[in-house]
């Protein structure tokens, strides 16, 4: 009966730490991606609004493209380079 | 009629971003109630499902007491991370980079995890079922969840998205019950390509909108947003995939 008890403990624990792990795998899958979105997002923050006011929001924009378009041909480039490159 | 416009994107990220979380939880569900019973099966599922009504109930009525602009920037933020994600992973599935997601292949290693898993309790409710369903429901219940308040809450259409939502789950729950096999047929990363693309348009025009930036035609750059995200994933495909090795399934 305790050994039971103490596998479902353990078994809820498991899960509550998976859940935690995949709510973090909502927003975050490749680091780098993340950690150059939010660096760009606060460049941004910080340094557009000394720009014409008109530019300030295409620029954010295309910045964030710029960032997932580099993303993508480096992960394709690591990944066809195989396991090792990776 | 513009308010219906207005509310029709929301509406339609909110039902195909959470069409997919559906199918997914829905897989798991019927591979454990199909190898380790329906009875904890569907026990775990309504409890999650629950706690989900638990977290929105608790958290929702937060959402009106943060001011506009933080508000409209956190969100913001969270639904470009979210969307990219998406989106990346979707471009480098379309490119064969990566592989595309198999539903029933997921089926098939759950069902196979759960018969490896031992015996199953005959006199009370197995344990190991009702965990694994509520696990999966809460999981994929928290992202449409978060799809929900994230399409919703900066623009003022909550209900709509809840709305899109709702049909997504009526629908996948409906398949489900009447056909009792996982949803293999539903073209997932295509979904997830443009939900991605619908999400990180968003995404940026809530942080911008956050930074107090004037978008050029207002809610119309959502759109032009959109177009260009549409366009460069696509392109970012096409261009990946020309010098790929082949993806064995599941690498």
């Amino acid at each position: 009966m305790a050994q039971a008890t103490g596998r479902n403990g353990r078994m809820m624990m498991a899960s509550l730490k998976t859940i935690v792990k995949e709510l973090w795998g909502l927003f975050v899958d490749d680091g780098s991606l993340a950690l150059a979105l939010i660096i760009w997002v606060a460049a941004c923050g910080i340094g557009l609004p000394y720009l014409p006011i008109a530019a300030a929001a295409p620029i954010l924009f295309l910045g964030c493209l710029a960032i997932l378009i580099v993303n993508v041909a480096q992960t394709a480039r690591r990944k066809r380079r195989g396991p090792t490159g990776s | 009629m513009s308010a219906l416009l207005q509310a029709a994107p929301s509406v339609l990220a909110a039902f195909l971003g959470s069409l997919v979380e559906f199918v997914e939880a829905l897989t798991i569900v019927l591979a454990v109630g199909t190898v380790r019973g329906w009875r904890p099966a569907l026990v775990g599922s309504l409890a999650g499902a629950l706690v989900l009504v638990a977290i929105v109930l608790l958290l929702g009525p937060l959402l009106s007491v943060i001011p506009l602009q933080p508000l409209q920037f956190a969100i913001g933020l969270l639904l470009l991370l979210f969307g990219m994600r998406w989106l990346r992973k979707a471009i480098l599935r379309a490119a064969g980079i990566i592989p595309l997601h198999d539903e029933a292949a997921a089926f098939a290693a759950e069902a196979a995890q759960m018969r490896a898993a031992g015996p199953i309790a005959v006199l009370r409710l197995d344990p190991l079922a009702v965990i694994t369903t509520f696990k999966a429901v809460v999981l994929e219940g928290i992202e449409v969840a978060f799809i929900v308040i994230a399409v919703g809450a900066a623009g003022n259409t909550l209900l709509p998205a809840s709305v899109g939502a709702a049909a997504a789950g009526i629908l996948v729950i409906g398949l489900g019950f009447l056909i009792n096999r996982p949803l293999a047929r539903v073209p997932e990363n295509a979904l997830k390509f443009a939900v991605g693309v619908l999400i990180s348009a968003f995404g940026c025009f809530w942080i911008g909108e956050g930074l107090g930036f004037a978008w050029p035609g207002e809610d119309l750059s959502v759109i032009a947003m959109v177009v260009c995200l549409l366009i460069a994933g696509l392109a970012a495909a096409q261009v990946a995939g020309w010098r790929r090795r082949p993806v064995a399934m599941g690498e």
